[in-house]
């Protein structure tokens, strides 16, 4: 097991997530209930979509309370690669792993449509090989309108930590923000669900290149081990 | 209630026993006086009101089917070649749901039920309990659920009261449906001044299982114990199964109490819960959704299934108020409850699993030797029935029937009284059907599901059928589910109508590629009581059968709804046929666009030349009138062969089947994809017909538009012609934008079609806007 997916009452991309990492990827596994601790073996976490404690008081709000929270919170304060989808971002933002809130669209209603988004910025840990060029990726979300005080939107907006934007703003959201990183570049969130393209199925397969840069270091060091076996 | 009973009885812990039961009590639980007749000869003594309020609810038209059961009995169960995939494993009526086999030892669990009274009271809460209800039947079952559709009707757009209904039911199954995490695939929708004041909502919910999966929901082994698992009962929905059976009045909103209100995060849990628990081997006997009637049904319907009795205990049951006595326990529907059966002496491994998911599980009773459903309370007995007697020894009726004057009417219509269509006037006429709502782009509904989730949605809604792969049991399947019904067909010729959505449901599905294995159904019907009213119910189902016997596509179950009627008007007869196929190649997928220029597009079947009941009707002279489009089955079903045999020789690009609109709106819905791309279409005659309107916008039945690429062309019309098909080049995709038609060497028709495409696509949206 080398990426855990968390598990929380409620989610339900968990099973899509390990499917794209697992399945897709080749790189093994596991969902981790949310009283659980992180395994030890531990190299990347996926906070998957769904709706965790069903999204009551407000998204994200109960689950930063769960067990497995404080394990994560060291897991990250160490460096370790976080990504947060969706639901999962909802709550990386609640727990104060990432800057802002995600309040409800402004149509109001939910949206689940294949939307366009730019990568925008690329770092040292993450960089995909789109970055830059559009991408098609499914978003399905009631609550993706992303919030910030004016002060932190501009340091998120000079320090380069916006990863995503949308090109036609399905939800409200400022400065047409998708996906974001924290200020060290270990800790990832974002609306748009890139593990429900990687299929050729898929209305497209532009979720790959995100999630390749993700787990970035695993997979080179899987290739590696692959060939000095 | 009335506490003056002739000799005083003994003080009890129960109210329920110390009521009188008068001839109003009894009419007002819904039993005819001979009905109360035959209860007390089962029970050979006057019923409490516990046991009256039982009875009431079982022997209730939604849980009994008293006047449709005998109907019911004309639909094929199983599958006459016992060769073909899509065998019956579970058969209708048997269990929650039917089961299919579906090939390499795994079988899919589908059914489609209605919430058509509650949703008319309260939009949210009915449509969202309603997907609740269905995705429990499937699970219960034993299969991950995997799609979910809806088939909806409202009245006009035009009324605000109809755009509240619309809004609200809407977002009631988006908000159920998207946090259980199961992709919304559609459905259908149509508006007509028929469902104003009762809408129809109809949800359906398919799952996969392993064949040794299949979970029954008996009671058996004496000693073995009963659990009550999920939150605790309140008094939501107490007799809602009766309120269903009732029609709608203006009182109904005073019925509120008997709408349910839903907690999706509470069945997500549940869902995991049992089907975890489900996965331990042995360990559960029998298992059964608290649905309509709740406790009620659930304890004498596993009783009853088991050939064994059952004794439980109220005050062991989770009560979230205080102070509910055993009629309101018994006849609570409140949400998301199950009755789980386990093996005696592993009560321990039901509790582990529930308690990892924060949920209860409560021992409230016992299987028991003999056929007796036994109920305390307080320490008292507040029940004691044979449990047969509720499930099987309901009465069944044998209605009058009578035909309605309209439908003579519609079998002696002229064409001629209408006037002829001018040329200039195609173009607006066009229009007037893409922006009428039933025609209209549904993508202001869809776009609220979440269709996407479980990584499996292979053709997203807005094509012929949904098609989802079957990624998460980790085969490499594809299934795909339409639904279907037009009731203007279904009013005007209730047996062919009925006939017309089973075809045009079937062919849906070949339009994409899949051949299709079996159907639920949802029959909402109006009064049964009015012979005019069973003369419909009685045809359609009649014709369904008989569509059933020939495809040789069996019924694995469905859901009755009747007294669908509200003020002075009913609704028209609304049959709504879902049926799922299996598409087993990635490249048979097939969608209804047209993806680029270049492409022939065909015309498979004869030129259509009817315009009885269509919606071109509607829209230009606002009639529901006419004969009805003949339906010949055995033509239907060389089209679907031939489809299915070219799909799966990878020559067809897109196939679309010509339905509401006729062929302009089918043509014209092919290219709104992309609506850069454009067509040169020319149809050398107006065909039998020799009116315009028939031949551009009639809904003769039976054809089907492709788009088939050049090299493949002459193979696709040989072989059409060799299965001895009429077929037809009606032109080719262009990039030029426009829509050109001539007729009989006359232009008729030159559009844009991104204004084809606005009005098709703004036009729900921009009534909703205005609520």
């Amino acid at each position: 097991m080398k990426v855990a997916i968390l598990q929380f009452p409620g989610s339900n991309c968990d099973w899509d997530a390990e499917h794209a990492v697992k399945d897709v990827l080749g790189i093994p596994s596991s969902r981790i209930w949310h009283k659980a601790s992180l395994p030890a073996e531990t190299e990347a976490v996926v906070v998957p979509g769904g709706f965790s404690f069903g999204d009551y008081l407000r998204c994200g709000a109960i689950a930063r309370f769960s067990p497995i929270m404080d394990d994560l919170k060291s897991f990250a304060s160490n460096g370790g690669q976080v990504l947060g989808i969706c639901n999962g971002f909802q709550i990386l933002c609640e727990s104060g792993l990432l800057p802002g809130a995600l309040i409800r669209n402004d149509c109001l209603e939910f949206r689940c449509i294949n939307q366009q988004v730019a990568i925008e910025n690329s770092n040292d840990r993450f960089n995909p090989e789109k970055c830059g060029e559009q991408l098609s990726l499914p978003i399905a979300h009631g609550e993706g309108n992303y919030r910030l005080k004016d002060g932190d939107l501009e340091k998120l907006e000079s320090n380069g930590q916006v990863l995503l934007r949308y090109i036609g703003n399905p939800n409200g959201s400022i400065n047409d923000i998708a996906g974001i990183r924290n200020e060290e570049g270990n800790v990832y969130g974002m609306m748009p669900h890139p593990e429900r393209a990687v299929e050729p199925h898929h209305p497209s397969r532009d979720g790959l290149p995100i999630l390749k840069a993700f787990l970035e270091p695993i997979l080179t060091r899987s290739s590696v081990e692959i060939s000095a076996s | 209630m009335n506490q003056n009973t002739a000799t005083p009885l003994p003080p009890n812990p129960d109210p329920c026993l110390n009521v009188e039961i008068t001839p109003e009590l009894v009419a007002q639980h819904g039993l005819l006086p001979e009905e109360y007749e035959q209860v007390l000869e089962i029970l050979g003594r006057v019923p409490n009101l516990t046991e009256l309020g039982i009875f009431s609810v079982m022997w209730s038209e939604h849980c009994a089917y008293k006047n449709t059961r005998k109907l019911l009995r004309l639909f094929p169960t199983e599958k006459q070649d016992k060769d073909s995939v899509g065998q019956v494993l579970v058969k209708a009526g048997e269990e929650n749901a039917g089961v299919i086999d579906v090939g390499e030892g795994w079988g899919v669990a589908f059914k489609i039920e209605s919430h058509n009274h509650p949703s008319a009271i309260e939009p949210f809460e009915g449509a969202a309990t309603g997907v609740g209800g269905i995705v429990r039947d499937i699970f219960t079952m034993g299969a991950r659920p995997v799609l979910l559709t809806n088939s909806l009707r409202f009245g006009s757009l035009e009324s605000a009261h109809v755009k509240r209904l619309f809004r609200g039911v809407v977002s009631g199954i988006s908000n159920y449906g998207n946090c259980l995490g199961i992709p919304n695939m559609g459905g259908d929708v149509y508006f007509d001044d028929c469902y104003e004041g009762n809408p129809l909502v109809n949800a359906l919910c398919a799952g996969i299982l392993k064949h040794e999966d299949i979970h029954r929901g008996a009671a058996t082994g004496v000693g073995n114990p009963v659990f009550y698992v999920g939150p605790g009962t309140g008094r939501d929905g107490l007799g809602g199964a009766s309120f269903a059976s009732r029609e709608l009045t203006e009182e109904s909103a005073a019925d509120r109490p008997a709408v349910q209100k839903g907690d999706p995060f509470m069945e997500k849990l549940l869902l995991e819960a049992c089907l975890e628990m489900m996965a331990i081997p042995g360990l559960v006997v029998g298992i059964q959704d608290m649905g309509a009637a709740g406790l009620t049904c659930s304890t004498c319907e596993t009783a009853s299934r088991g050939g064994l009795g059952i004794e439980i205990d109220l005050d062991l049951v989770p009560q979230r108020e205080t102070g509910m006595n055993s009629y309101e326990i018994m006849l609570s529907e409140s949400q998301e409850r199950m009755l789980v059966i386990v093996k005696k002496g592993r009560e321990n491994e039901i509790r582990e699993v529930f308690e990892k998911w924060d949920l209860h599980a409560a021992h409230i009773g016992e299987v028991k030797e003999g056929d007796r459903m036994v109920v305390r309370h307080k320490g008292v007995v507040v029940a004691d029935l044979p449990a047969k007697s509720l499930t099987d020894e309901a009465p069944i009726y044998d209605q009058p029937a009578s035909e309605p004057a309209h439908i003579q009417a519609a079998r002696d219509w002229d064409v001629n009284s209408l006037p002829e269509l001018a040329a200039e006037s195609v173009e607006s006429s066009l229009g007037k059907l893409l922006a009428h709502p039933t025609i209209a782009s549904k993508r202001w509904v869809w776009q609220q599901y979440d269709h996407m989730v479980m990584s499996g949605c292979t053709v997203e809604p807005g094509s012929d059928a949904g098609v989802v792969h079957l990624s998460i049991a980790g085969i490499d399947k594809r299934l795909a589910i339409s639904n279907d019904c037009n009731n203007r067909f279904c009013y005007l010729d209730p047996y062919r109508g009925a006939q017309i959505a089973f075809a045009e449901c079937m062919r849906n599905l070949a339009c994409s590629g899949a051949r299709a294995l079996a159907v639920t159904d949802n029959l909402n019907f109006a009064n049964p009581n009015k012979p005019e009213a069973y003369h419909m119910l009685k045809e359609c189902v009649k014709g369904l059968a008989d569509a059933c016997t020939f495809f040789d596509v069996p019924v694995v179950g469905g859901n009755v709804s009747l007294y669908n009627e509200h003020g002075d008007g009913a609704i028209d007869p609304t049959p709504v046929i879902s049926m799922v196929g299996l598409i087993e190649k990635a490249d048979q997928v097939t969608r209804s666009f047209i993806a680029d220029a270049g492409q022939s597009i065909v015309l498979i079947g004869d030129l259509p030349n009817e315009l009885g009941g269509s919606y071109f009707l509607q829209t230009e002279f606002g009639k529901k009138e006419g004969t009805c489009p003949g339906v010949n089955l055995a033509e239907e079903k060389k089209v679907q062969d031939f489809l299915i045999n070219a799909i799966n020789s990878g020559h067809i690009s897109a196939a679309h089947d010509i339905s509401e609109g006729g062929l302009l709106v089918a043509i014209a819905e092919m290219l709104f994809e992309n609506p850069e791309l454009g067509a040169d279409l020319s149809i050398d005659s107006l065909g039998e017909s020799n009116r315009l309107d028939a031949l551009l916008f009639g809904e003769s039945q039976g054809r089907v538009l492709i788009s088939v690429s050049n090299e493949n062309l002459d193979e696709v019309l040989e072989s059409a012609i060799n299965d001895g098909l009429s077929v037809l080049k009606l032109g080719t995709s262009t990039d030029s934008g426009r829509l050109k038609l001539s007729v009989s060497e006359n232009e008729i028709l030159d559009s844009e079609v991104n204004k084809l495409h606005k009005i098709w696509s703004e036009a729900i949206p921009e009534k909703m806007k205005k609520s």
